[in-house]
């Protein structure tokens, strides 16, 4: 249904957006962690301050069946539904599309009679969206200027094809077809995102399903066939223009924050790990007379370990891998988030000058070996993993839990599921907010998170 | 063309003008992309090209069926597509164009507003007024085939359609800001299907 005035939680600039007001609620991908014995769930925390169940996931809705192994969410409908170029301000930011990776299947999911008790109000199946599209295992969903697009992993024969990027109606979700309109040069498909006022779209490489739904398998990561590259496409035509090669040591390019601002052409890409010395690395790419570049702006190196604290993957290595698997920048573009899911890390650093990141706070939470306390509980099993900002950059949300399988390859004693606060000061900093420490998710482990009304990663801009 | 065809032509233009997503708002992206107002100004240009486009094609449509029917025959069917049109808006409003790009050179802007205009139907809108024009010339015996009053809905239509605009998107540049969007930019896609129901009507009513 159509409003008479723009969505309240559209902003034409994350400038503006950062006068938001402060979130209430948050939704919360919850995977069950063996993937048969029930669905899949989404969760509704209560971020209200003062409510007596604050931190607290207060309800639940639950997936159609189990396996999907849910992902990275998006909302119908966002702030660049105020861009010029086929503006439809007065739809609602109403529905969230939540992808099933594992099971091909969409959910389409409804937060506005009660935005605390969401309901499921469509599924595309997995034969529509691979009649339609030709891709499966949908992944990251984004809402663009003129449709959804979303990321696929897989292909349409079988777990050795690669995937890529399709469009969604953002009112009927109804998939519109492959968005490429040519293959290119890119080998995998991950992650993507785009510059919209430079008609530029960026994608990134994990790699074939085959290579990821059982586990990283350790004889593709040493011989570097993960994907180590990220891409520039042109957003109008869908066609390929240039391959970023960082490097076939540096294995897994995943989560893609490109600058918020619309005029800026430059952000940062996270690289899980080095085949040389198990770093962990960010990189930088950027437009430079015309041409775009990228370069290595933050290394972390990987921590010396007692191989019996270490899973058997690791052991021969003696080293605890830091895996940055997933980042995320500011509205404001001035700090950059990195999670370490394996030593437990997360990072703040200070990107007003891109090419001179300064490190601005830093909190360890779990890890493979140090396992961490939070004030608010022992040990914690797991690591910063999925990063949310709010709009107005003063709170980040963390939780632990990457993806089944690889869950179980790294954690092989198994997860609790938690969700840690941090504080940022006016000037950064990172503080852990020693009572937020959510943990009860009835069994299964909580994933991406999404804020109420728009977050970090959820919205772009047409203005800056 | 008598005072009321003249005003509620000047009165169509400055609605089309008016809305957002005919030309205004991407007239400023295009500005605050360059830093530079004349910027702004420069793509008044294109948009009013593909403007004026539309109409024409919507215009020329009628005087082309006109030739071959009736006046009540047109009449009736200018009200018919009006009322069709006004129908499929209010039913689909969230069928939308799909145009992805910001980048455009001046031909591929004057396309999109072509596009723009013709997808909202705002040639449709003239369709009262251009059938008004010829139950005027028919009373003033005039060549049924001249185009010259047709002509000139088309300019001053456009004129006022571009004073309008480049008006909003000269102060949004220069003093408003794009926050006054958010609460200032009402549904006129709503209000617009309302009005080509209401041209339907009047387009039979005419005498």
């Amino acid at each position: 249904m159509a409003r008479w005035t723009p969505d309240p939680s559209f902003y034409p600039s994350p400038k503006m957006a950062m006068e938001a007001p402060e979130e209430t609620l948050a939704y919360v991908a919850l995977l069950e962690p063996d993937q048969t014995s029930r669905p899949d769930a989404l969760g509704v925390l209560d971020l209200e301050r003062g409510s007596d169940t604050y931190g607290q996931i207060i309800s639940t809705v639950e997936m159609a069946a189990p396996g999907d192994e849910l992902h990275h969410f998006g909302w119908n409908a966002c702030s660049a539904a105020l861009c010029p170029t086929a503006p439809r301000p007065h739809v609602e930011r109403r529905y969230l599309v939540v992808p099933g990776l594992a099971s091909s299947r969409t959910y389409v999911i409804d937060t506005k009679d009660d935005p605390r008790a969401p309901k499921i109000a469509k599924t595309i199946e997995p034969d529509e969206l691979i009649a339609k599209t030709g891709y499966s295992r949908p992944h990251t969903s984004h809402c663009g200027p003129d449709a959804i697009y979303m990321s696929g992993l897989g292909g349409a024969n079988g777990a050795d094809e690669a995937g890529g990027i399709f469009r969604v109606d953002c009112e009927t979700f109804e998939p519109l077809g492959p968005w490429e309109s040519e293959q290119g040069q890119q080998r995998y498909q991950y992650d993507f995102w785009w510059h919209l006022n430079k008609d530029t779209l960026v994608a990134s490489e994990w790699a074939t399903p085959s290579m990821f739904e059982n586990g990283v398998v350790p004889e593709k990561l040493l011989a570097g066939e993960y994907g180590h590259a990220m891409h520039i496409w042109d957003l109008r035509s869908g066609k390929h223009l240039k391959t970023l090669d960082v490097g076939a040591e540096q294995q897994m390019v995943l989560e893609l924050r490109p600058a918020h601002d619309p005029s800026r052409e430059w952000g940062f890409v996270g690289v899980v790990v080095s085949t040389a010395d198990l770093s962990a690395s960010v990189w930088h790419w950027y437009r430079e007379n015309g041409e775009w570049q990228i370069r290595k702006a933050i290394t972390i190196p990987a921590e010396p370990a007692d191989p019996e604290l270490l899973p058997p993957l690791l052991q021969g290595f003696g080293a605890v891998p830091p895996l940055v698997t997933d980042i995320n920048l500011s509205l404001d573009d001035r700090f950059l988030y990195i999670s370490c899911w394996g030593t437990g890390d997360f990072f703040q650093y200070d990107v007003s000058d891109p090419f001179d990141a300064k490190l601005t706070g830093k909190v360890r939470l779990g890890g493979i070996v140090s396992r961490e306390a939070h004030p608010a509980s022992g040990p914690l099993k797991g690591g910063p993993q999925m990063v949310e900002v709010s709009r107005d950059g003063r709170r980040v949300y963390v939780s632990n839990s990457l993806y089944s399988s690889w869950d179980r390859q790294f954690y092989p004693a198994g997860l609790d599921g938690w969700i840690a606060k941090l504080d940022v000061g006016a000037d950064g900093g990172l503080a852990l907010d020693a009572e937020f420490l959510t943990t009860e998710f009835d069994g299964r482990l909580p994933h991406q998170i999404r804020l109420e009304g728009g977050d970090a990663s959820s919205d772009s801009y047409c203005f800056s | 063309m008598s005072n009321w065809d003249a005003g509620a032509t000047l009165l169509l233009g400055a609605f089309h003008g008016l809305n957002p997503a005919m030309g205004w708002l991407f007239a400023v992206a295009i500005g605050f992309q360059a830093q530079a107002r004349r910027a702004v100004v420069g793509a008044l240009g294109p948009i009013a090209v593909g403007h004026l486009a539309s109409m024409a094609f919507t215009v020329l449509v009628v005087e082309e069926l006109r030739v071959l029917s009736s006046e009540a025959t047109i009449r009736i069917a200018g009200a018919l597509a009006l009322a069709a049109f006004a129908s499929w808006r209010i039913a689909s409003s969230h069928r939308h164009p799909r145009w992805v790009g910001m980048c455009l050179r001046r031909r591929e802007l004057a396309l999109w507003s072509f596009l723009m205009s013709t997808a909202h139907g705002a040639g449709l809108m003239l369709i009262p007024v251009v059938v008004g024009l010829h139950v005027n010339a028919h009373d003033h015996m005039l060549m049924p085939s001249s185009l010259g009053p047709v002509t000139a809905v088309l300019l001053v239509h456009t004129v006022a359609m571009v004073a309008v605009a480049g008006a909003i998107a000269v102060a949004v540049y220069e003093f408003l800001g794009v926050g006054v969007l958010r609460r200032g930019w009402i549904n006129l896609d709503r209000v617009w299907a309302y009005a080509l129901g209401a041209g339907a009507a009047a387009t039979l009513l005419i005498a």
